[in-house]
């Protein structure tokens, strides 16, 4: 398929950006989505420099009527979806345990898990209709292990893994594909913030047999592959992407 | 949506590459632009057939016979290659394995060590061969089944290997990492070849497709291009993985 259509959400940093940077190069159509208009023109901007055709549509996937509205755009611009990043997330605040509030839980799974859902609910509306698409979710190595001082986080991912499990199983009847790309620790913002020094992130590295961290590029690449005719069989997966980091 | 793996340049080696996944990966490599040595046990014809296509399409291939099932197999397949590459062996992919359907009652011990030497020792030894060769980028997929992760048909014995390789998988990747080396796994589920034979009656079909949240079987193409992707250098930061390609089955 040439010039496929293609939503971002969480595209304005990290893996999101990097991912619609990749599919830009690659001619797709992309919608990317962010809360932060300023940002969002400034990266329309540079992927039409790319020569890609791109539109921002600001959208906080916590909320139903704005996701709907996002994909119901999206859709009135191209007239189809053929795949949907789901980058959108957030680390929340990490820390023990015994430190959580209701309100720590929730600002944490309103983004991944909710937000999760609430895209899945409109993709899939358009494209169980339309008969073919792929998605992806953005999940993490924690969304299959545990993760001291990070278990909020931790928690909101392994339930990304089940939504991409389950999703996967009611949409394969329509020939839509669901699955997820779980990254090793990779160079973004959201790092920076978790291992708060230079010396924590450089720490990090030992456990990774490839010897380094992650570019967004590297995770941008899966997810182009998943996308991609070239993946037409695999569906419910959960892809590591980590340099070897959960091999131990 | 395509994405185009460019392996330009580098060279390949496939095992039981004359049938089913294994031609399909080889000609899959060739097309992407690699140097492609097929290597067969006793399929000459067939391999020729592979080696053809590829220098058909404006390619470069040659073909090996080896008997893997011989203990010191892999050590000359390792030789044979190293002659025609020279210093450099950019792609290894561990395809060739046998199965066989029994019962545990049924089990015999000479089936069950046959089976753990193509599918266990065969690529252990094939790799500790070639790392010599194998240098920085180099990728190596060792093939999996979905067998080694759900109890599927009358394949203990054979099931029993995948859970090797995908032990193997973790180990490789991590003591390799630090040479650049990257070593990951495809896991089909049933895919419709000659090992696969009974996919070809209703009642194979039916319990394939009975497993799959995709319902439809899988072309040997479709896992090919997983194979090729995680052989390129778009999969760069992936090693130890098992990537399962069998369309959503036991989810």
């Amino acid at each position: 398929m040439s010039n496929p259509v293609i939503l971002i959400t969480g595209a304005l940093t990290g893996i999101g950006r990097a991912t619609a940077l990749g599919f830009a190069k690659i001619g797709a159509r992309l919608v990317v989505s962010g809360r932060r208009p300023a940002e969002g023109k400034a990266l329309e901007v540079e992927l039409q420099r790319l020569g890609a055709e791109a539109v921002f549509v600001q959208a906080d996937v916590r909320h139903d009527e704005e996701v709907r509205r996002l994909i119901d755009q999206t859709v009135a611009r191209f007239g189809r979806l053929d795949a949907a990043v789901n980058v959108a997330g957030t680390e929340g605040q990490p820390g023990l345990i015994v430190n959580q509030t209701a309100e720590s839980y929730a600002a944490t799974f309103d983004t991944n898990v909710l937000g999760t859902l609430l895209s899945l609910k409109h993709e899939l509306r358009v494209m169980t209709a339309q008969k073919s698409g792929s998605i992806i979710n953005i999940s993490s190595t924690y969304g299959h292990e545990g993760a001291a001082y990070a278990s909020v986080y931790s928690a909101s991912k392994h339930a990304v893994e089940g939504f991409t499990k389950s999703a996967a199983l009611e949409a394969a009847s329509s020939g839509v594909r669901v699955n997820a790309v779980a990254p090793g620790p990779t160079d973004t913002g959201m790092l920076d913030r978790f291992t708060g020094t230079p010396e924590n992130k450089a720490a990090l590295v030992s456990g990774v047999p490839l010897g380094r961290v992650g570019k967004p590029a590297d995770i941008a690449q899966m997810i182009e592959f998943l996308a991609s005719d070239a993946a037409s069989f695999v569906t419910g997966q959960i892809v590591s992407v980590d340099g070897g980091k959960s091999a131990g | 949506m395509t994405t185009q793996s460019n392996l330009q340049g580098k060279t390949a080696l496939v095992t039981g590459g004359s049938r089913g996944i294994g031609r399909a990966t080889a000609l899959a490599l060739g097309q992407a632009g690699a140097q492609v040595i097929v290597h067969y046990g006793s399929a000459e014809k067939e391999a020729a057939a592979v080696v053809a296509e590829i220098r058909n399409a404006g390619g470069k291939a040659e073909k090996i016979a080896a008997d893997l099932r011989t203990a010191d197999g892999p050590h000359l397949l390792a030789e044979r290659v190293r002659a025609i590459i020279g210093d450099r062996l950019d792609i290894l992919v561990a395809n060739a394995g046998i199965s066989k359907a029994a019962s545990i009652a049924e089990t015999k011990v000479e089936d069950f060590d046959a089976l753990f030497a193509v599918n266990v020792r065969a690529p252990y030894f094939l790799v500790q061969q070639l790392l010599p060769v194998m240098c920085k980028g180099s990728s190596v997929i060792l093939l999996s089944s979905l067998a080694a992760h759900a109890a599927v048909g009358n394949l203990s014995a054979y099931s029993a290997t995948k859970g090797a390789i995908d032990t193997l998988v973790k180990h490789f990747a991590s003591a390799l990492g630090e040479r650049g080396i990257r070593v990951n796994a495809v896991a089909p589920g049933v895919v419709p070849t000659e090992m696969s034979i009974f996919t070809k009656t209703d009642a194979g079909r039916d319990y394939t497709l009975g497993m799959q949240a995709l319902k439809r079987l899988a072309a040997p193409e479709e896992i090919a291009a997983a194979i090729t992707f995680l052989a390129s250098d778009q999969a760069r930061w992936i090693t130890g993985d098992t990537l399962r390609v069998d369309g959503g089955s036991k989810l």
